[in-house]
């Protein structure tokens, strides 16, 4: 067991972890911040998707104990004072999600296009940018608008 | 994944002091592919020395005709350097398709030479390139470095510092990926030395691993031209065959994928 102090969604986290553990069973479990989630757990899925110091990462494949000392944002540490995220109320606009399984992490990697590339992204380069995240309901077309409309609101 | 124990040195000296003191270690970069592999249970290591926080194996210098990179530099820091896009332009291409945004944010360098998967990408462009990979023992010279699919002349313990690249007149790099994977089936990165040489290093297709395309070379070297490529240089005979493709096919990715990454010359 290693003892890790890791600053989540802006507070500080202490705990003792197996080294073993992963980051995103380390946010679930020991957290209760389930809203990140396990799909493939195999890295394919990107619905673990959470940013570590700022960059998009998958949580299924990051020990707990290699972000000790680092930054997490999860989905729940988007919305300030009640108000969604613009990318979160970007999604709800445009119904971008079926299920819902993989919105977290399409989100959590939208946020980070932004960050990246700026507000003013094409359809073909979301499109390639969302190479790391599949949603099995197969609905794109509206997660797509969606991180267009987000990407958008980010920018203004 | 089975119990191990992690550590995180403040030094070369001490990683390397760990890893001799440990009954099973091994050095843990960004992990993307040492993590998903102890956890289909196929690696156990006892003890994880994480390489990724040292300082003195990061960054991307360009410096005269050298380039730097540091064994621990992302392949998002690689693709994003400005002075490496305006250096060697099909390195940072490269860098930029490996996996996925978040897999570039975590895998490196020095650990994808360090695997030597044969469908990894920057094998080609060190090959290419007649880069020189530094340890914390010797500097190898990338002709030297790969002995095969997964196996590297790295000793028990060494660790890969930086990659040292001569800057090229022109350089680009061209995957077919596997549609289902997103690996390559075969990568080719043509590379025009500033004496006027080409080299061509090709991944993801070789029963060996990563290989020079002498044959190809050749032709390019008459002219430098796509079209120039249409030589039967790639024996299937050499290439991998599996459920993806025959060695046929692969032989002829490789000849697809050249023929893009000359296209793409710049």
């Amino acid at each position: 067991m290693t003892d890790i102090t890791v600053k989540v969604n802006g507070r500080d986290v202490s705990a003792a972890v197996e080294d073993r553990t992963l980051l995103v069973d380390f946010l679930r479990e020991s957290l209760k911040l389930t809203g990140t989630h396990i799909g493939c757990d195999t890295s394919q899925c990107g619905a673990c998707v959470v940013h570590v110091d700022g960059v998009a990462v998958k949580s299924c494949t990051m020990l707990a104990v290699q972000a000790a000392g680092a930054e997490v944002v999860t989905i729940e540490g988007l919305s300030k004072d009640g108000e969604l995220h613009p990318m979160q109320q970007a999604f709800h606009e445009n119904h971008g999600l079926q299920c819902g399984f993989c919105t977290p992490g399409m989100i959590m990697t939208a946020i980070d296009m932004v960050r990246r590339l700026g507000g003013n992204l094409d359809e073909a380069t979301i499109r390639h940018e969302l190479e790391g995240n599949i949603c099995r309901c197969t609905g794109y077309h509206n997660i797509v608008r969606s991180i267009e409309a987000g990407a958008a609101a980010m920018g203004r | 994944m089975y119990e191990t124990h992690y550590h995180r040195p403040k030094s070369l000296a001490e990683a390397a002091e760990i890893f001799s003191g440990a009954a099973d270690a091994r050095y843990i970069s960004g992990g993307q592919t040492l993590l998903p592999t102890m956890k289909q249970r196929l690696a156990a290591p006892s003890d994880l020395i994480d390489l990724s926080k040292l300082a003195e194996l990061r960054g991307v210098t360009v410096a005269g005709d050298t380039v730097t990179i540091g064994a621990a530099t992302t392949h998002a820091e690689v693709a994003a350097s400005a002075d490496l896009k305006k250096a060697i332009p099909g390195l940072a291409t490269l860098a930029g398709t490996i996996g996925d945004p978040a897999v570039r944010h975590r895998g490196t360098i020095g650990g994808s030479l360090a695997n030597n998967d044969p469908a990894a990408d920057y094998p080609a462009a060190v090959l290419a390139l007649d880069a020189t990979i530094h340890t914390n023992r010797r500097a190898i010279a990338a002709k030297d470095f790969s002995t095969g699919l997964f196996s590297t002349v790295l000793e028990d313990g060494e660790i890969v510092t930086k990659v040292t690249f001569p800057v090229p007149a022109k350089s680009a790099y061209d995957k077919f990926r596997n549609p289902a994977s997103r690996y390559a089936m075969a990568g080719a990165f043509v590379a025009v030395m500033k004496d006027g040489s080409v080299r061509v290093g090709v991944t993801g297709a070789g029963s060996r691993g990563v290989f020079r395309a002498t044959g190809f070379e050749q032709a390019l070297q008459a002219r430098l031209a796509p079209e120039a490529l249409d030589v039967p240089a790639i024996d299937p005979a050499g290439m991998l065959s599996d459920i993806h493709g025959s060695a046929a096919y692969r032989a002829n990715l490789v000849r697809v994928t050249a023929k893009r990454a000359v296209a793409a010359l710049r």
